[in-house]
């Protein structure tokens, strides 16, 4: 196969692998919503449901039948819609926060032989503009849904959320640009492996280090661009039903609920590439990571190993206080059966360890741990964020509408301007005196 | 003349509400921590497994009670049904064989979707006949017709048992 073709190949396997990996991750993102609020109000949230009578996963299949209840329920189309944008908007909702990913470097270039692949659907340089250009297209969809519901509080949803959304592309627009004088591009790749450099040799110099106000602004934007609490006026459930989606039901009503935790996904994605160092793993850049592939593939086995056999053990135990105390509704299966195949896959992960250790790998496979371990990091960073995402809707209050103006137009659109003029300002003295940063 | 003290405008550094923030992150964090660590400490009730006991005189469902040969101490006098507000109590009396009793209800059936619980049947109750201490506060069934209550059981009803 021609190069051209193998490039084209992978791209198509990029984007599949990104789509698949972003819409596996929503039903785990409701998971971790809902178990997240139960958690920091005290209770205990979704468990009931069962697969088999007996395998609840601590709540992960109500998420799996939520969306069999939304695939299967009535569509209810209200006659007084306008049909063509009512069926547009959540398909653009939808696409919109599907296609902001492509951008997102997930690992350094995967090198096999003479290919060289970068692991990044979109490998473009203008990169974070891409961003900024389709993510603003969400809009349309939030303005289509409540302008063709045709009815009251869709359209004052809708209404707020542009307002909303426009005010604060403004400042994320703007909080980028300093970001953007320090790394000197606006390749995503670049940015992220510029940020696997220490700062005087001791600290990984992520983007929130140099920039902590543009990280600031673009975190604040981002949970408004999500339309997230506390900026989540456009449904605004005390006031407004449901916003923008009151007249939707069924598949429909789930796009918009699916895409709101993929733009969360995408958002923490971004905020970890631009800020939080991307893919890079702190202290680890690439080439130590294939040098020692081998001894840091052992050491992962062995503190993953380690980890099973720490959730056995916890398992077991949650099994035995269930069959002294417990109801023994089938609980007690579900953590037996759990509890052995952690055990088991800790005995395997530590019987590999001897592999790992005696067959030292050759040099596409030191590239493809190198891509795996840093897709790891990647995910982690990513989830925590999300995870932040979770953590600030169910501890702050919604803004007000005048609030949120304030906020938007005289606090945060000053602020990035002034820390343009300051980024802009100590970089160039810093040329002066010859420091590079 | 009371003078009010209005609240002095805060400074700016706690108008930028960042630090208030972190704060109220930090306080669920605790929360999610200490529930993940320890998670019976959630004051939870696993509600069709576990159920709440309702303190003592709470109005629950009606229980009719016995004299000690097993029949219902009602004597069909109509002092419930007459004092209750909804209407909900519908006795149909017949003559006792026992002169001293006089009547007996042949029927007596309380329709659970119109009562609203007040107790007022218990507190006209010349006989003690009729109780409302059986701690049962989830009413359930299938038909408008299951939750019309005959006399049997009434009469099946036993009263809350005291916590153990």
């Amino acid at each position: 196969m021609s190069p051209q073709a193998i490039q084209i190949l992978a791209t198509v396997l990029k984007a599949v692998f990104v789509v698949l990996l972003v819409l596996s991750f929503v039903p785990f993102l409701i998971w971790l919503e809902r178990k997240g609020a139960s958690f920091i109000q005290d209770r205990i949230g979704p468990q009931r449901a069962a697969l088999f009578g007996f395998i609840r996963l601590a709540g992960l299949v109500h998420i799996i039948a939520d969306a069999i209840k939304l695939f299967f329920k009535e569509d209810v189309v209200p006659e007084h819609v306008e049909k063509f944008y009512y069926f547009l908007a959540p398909t653009i909702t939808a696409m919109v926060a599907l296609s902001t990913f492509a951008i997102v470097p997930f690992a350094d270039h995967l090198v096999i032989g003479h290919i060289d692949i970068p692991m990044q659907v979109l490998d473009v340089n203008i990169g974070m503009i891409w961003f900024l250009a389709i993510s603003s297209l969400a809009v349309y969809g939030i303005v289509f849904a409540g302008w063709a519901s045709n009815s009251k509080y869709p359209l004052l949803g809708g209404v707020r959320s542009s307002a909303q959304l426009l005010s604060y592309e403004i400042p994320m627009g703007l909080s980028l640009v300093g970001s953007f004088i320090i790394w000197g591009t606006l390749n995503l790749n670049d940015i992220v492996r510029a940020q696997g450099a220490l700062l005087y040799g001791v600290w990984p110099r992520w983007g929130i280090v140099l920039q902590p106000i543009g990280a600031l602004i673009f975190m604040v934007c981002a949970f408004a661009e999500t339309n997230r609490a506390p900026f989540d006026l456009a449904e605004g459930e005390s006031e407004l039903v449901a916003g923008y989606h009151t007249e939707y039901s069924s598949m429909k009503f789930g796009l918009f609920y699916f895409s709101e935790y993929i733009g969360m996904f995408v958002s923490s994605a971004l905020i970890t590439t631009l800020f939080f160092g991307g893919w890079q793993i702190p202290w680890l850049d690439t080439t130590r990571l294939m040098d020692w592939a081998n001894p840091l593939l052992a050491i992962g086995l062995f503190v993953a190993g380690l980890a099973a056999f720490g959730s056995a053990w916890l398992l077991a135990r949650h099994r035995a206080r269930l069959l002294t105390r417990g109801f023994q509704d089938g609980r007690e299966k579900e953590s037996g059966l759990f509890s052995v195949v952690a055990l088991v896959s800790g005995l395997v992960m530590w019987g590999c360890i001897w592999l790992v250790l005696t067959h030292p790998f050759p040099l596409w496979g030191r590239n493809v741990f190198a891509v795996v371990a840093q897709f790891g990091c990647f995910l982690t960073k990513v989830l925590f964020f999300c995870w932040v995402f979770v953590w600030v809707r169910w501890t702050l209050p919604r803004f007000r509408y005048d609030q949120l103006m304030n906020l938007g137009w005289k606090g945060l659109l000053p602020l990035a301007l002034a820390n343009i003029a300051v980024t802009g300002l100590v970089v160039l003295w810093l040329q002066h005196l010859g420091v590079a940063i | 003349m009371k003078i009010v003290e209005r609240p002095k405008p805060k400074a700016w550094a706690e108008r930028t509400y960042i630090g208030a923030v972190f704060v109220g992150m930090w306080v669920t964090l605790r929360h999610v921590v200490a529930n993940l660590l320890n998670y019976r400490r959630m004051p939870v009730l696993y509600y069709p497994e576990q159920r709440k006991i309702p303190p003592p005189g709470y109005r629950g469902k009606h229980r009719l009670t016995r004299r000690e040969d097993g029949a219902p101490k009602c004597v069909a006098c109509m002092m419930c049904a007459t004092a209750c507000p909804a209407e909900c109590i519908h006795i149909v009396a017949a003559e006792h064989p026992d002169p001293t009793i006089e009547k007996y209800p042949a029927s007596f059936e309380i329709d659970l979707l119109e009562c609203v619980f007040c107790g007022m049947c218990v507190e006209a109750c010349p006989l003690d006949a009729i109780r409302m201490d059986s701690g049962i506060y989830s009413i359930s069934d299938f038909t408008r017709e299951g939750f019309v209550i005959k006399k049997d059981q009434l009469l099946a009803v036993e009263p809350q048992k005291p916590p153990r």
